[in-house]
């Protein structure tokens, strides 16, 4: 039998695993731009002390490679006792290290954000959680899109490297049914297309936004 | 865990920062052609490119390894872990260099190549003295950053078996039953190497900046 259509018989092993890619970066991704939107405001802040933590944690997750992370919170924790499963370890793993690349990413943005909307906020009395939610965030995630977007596609592939911690996502799925079968090329290439197809999608959702930013001004 | 241990992480951070080396240096100049073929708008060759870039950038390291390391059999091609890792490196980090590339050929002033016309210079002449000078020192914290990224992925060669500075980690870590020590040390080892990249990069970009204010 061809094997493509070995794989097409395994349909449900792969779809499932797509399923769980997408469950995984969408949390991952959500949950780490959330929290990545709580740590900006300390990186730029003007007390010196949780800026300069906050700075280190960006820095130190900017320099490990997400595979050791994932290693260390999977095998490493449990001997100090912090016990996760494979999903958790998994996540907690991947929103751990995006949530200091959204961080960065949207410091950036705010770098780069003219200063009259943010005294306007302050003249009509907005101040502390109500300026940022109100005024500060919403053109920071405008401009940030695009390279919000590159990132949400770095999660989905990180979220592959969570095979070697047995998590069953997209290329589990493909590893499991090219072990037992024995078609390799099938099994992978289409695990690959389809991971293509996930991208694409991203890249069309911020080329759609990117639209509505522009209708909006 | 024993210095032993230690000496064997460190033996695989050879392996690391050689395959990192190895996959830069042949992935940039390919990068490189590719970037060209595009911006010269070759005709099947320069779709083909856009073809391949997109699929590459969304194909997971550990996917492509996978499949390269598994698949060329079927072929009839049998690679050792270390040429598929260093195989899957080239074939993802040319595709990233590839879009660095082209972003800086894309950015470069017409009328300089204008003014190189005007002076009688023949199309290789043009590229080799006024193109890729300034195409290099546009890219290069694009480049350098690629590096970083390229770094960081190579722990998932160790799913087809490569030896290197993770994968020495969790072998130790099993033997001991002390897995956090030796992924410290393998942490200790990348630090250092991602750090220097990274602020390389900064610095790189800082200069641009300053040298293109007005």
């Amino acid at each position: 039998m061809n094997g493509f259509a070995i794989v097409w018989s395994e349909r449900a092993l792969m779809l499932s695993g797509l399923a769980n890619t997408v469950v995984l970066s969408l949390l991952g991704t959500l949950a780490s731009l959330l929290l990545g939107a709580l740590l900006t405001p300390v990186l730029v802040s003007r007390r010196r002390a949780p800026a300069f933590v906050a700075l280190r944690f960006v820095d130190l997750m900017r320099c490990t490679p997400f595979l050791l992370l994932a290693y260390i919170v999977y095998y490493g924790l449990p001997s100090i006792g912090l016990r996760f499963d494979n999903w958790g370890a998994g996540l907690f793993a991947l929103v751990l290290y995006n949530s200091a690349y959204m961080a960065e990413i949207l410091r950036g943005a705010w770098m780069a954000q003219p200063r009259e909307p943010i005294e306007a906020g302050l003249a009509f009395g907005y101040s502390g959680l109500r300026l940022f939610r109100r005024i500060v965030l919403p053109p920071l995630l405008l401009a940030a899109g695009p390279v919000i977007g590159n990132q949400t596609i770095q999660i989905i592939k990180d979220s592959a490297f969570l095979t070697i911690i047995a998590l069953p996502e997209l290329t589990h799925a493909a590893s499991s049914i090219q072990s037992r079968r024995y078609i390799p090329f099938a099994a992978f290439i289409v695990a690959v297309f389809l991971y293509w197809g996930l991208c694409l999608l991203v890249e069309a959702a911020v080329a759609f936004g990117k639209r509505l930013a522009e209708a909006r001004q | 865990m024993s210095f032993a241990d230690v000496l064997a992480i460190l033996s695989g951070a050879l392996t690391t920062i050689w395959m990192s080396a190895a996959g830069i240096a042949i992935g940039m100049p390919i990068g490189l052609g590719l970037a060209l073929i595009r911006w010269a708008r070759v005709p099947i060759a320069g779709p083909l490119v856009i073809t391949y870039v997109s699929l590459l950038r969304a194909t997971p390291l550990v996917t492509l390894v996978l499949l390269v390391f598994f698949a060329m059999p079927q072929l009839g091609v049998t690679l050792e872990p270390i040429q598929a890792g260093l195989l899957s490196l080239v074939l993802n980090t040319s595709a990233f260099n590839c879009e660095v590339w082209r972003a800086s050929l894309l950015s470069f002033p017409k009328d300089q190549m204008e003014a190189a016309k005007s002076v009688g210079m023949g199309r290789v002449l043009r590229f080799r003295r006024i193109v890729l000078p300034q195409v290099v020192r546009a890219s290069l914290p694009g480049l350098v950053n690629e590096m970083s990224l390229l770094v960081k992925t190579t722990p998932v060669l160790a799913v087809v078996g490569v030896v290197e500075v993770t994968r020495a980690a969790v072998r130790i870590g099993a033997e001991t039953y002390e897995p956090l020590p030796p992924f410290f040390v393998a942490l200790a080892v990348y630090l250092p190497i991602v750090f220097v990249l990274v602020s390389t990069q900064r610095r790189l970009e800082r200069r641009m900046a300053r040298s293109t204010a007005p």
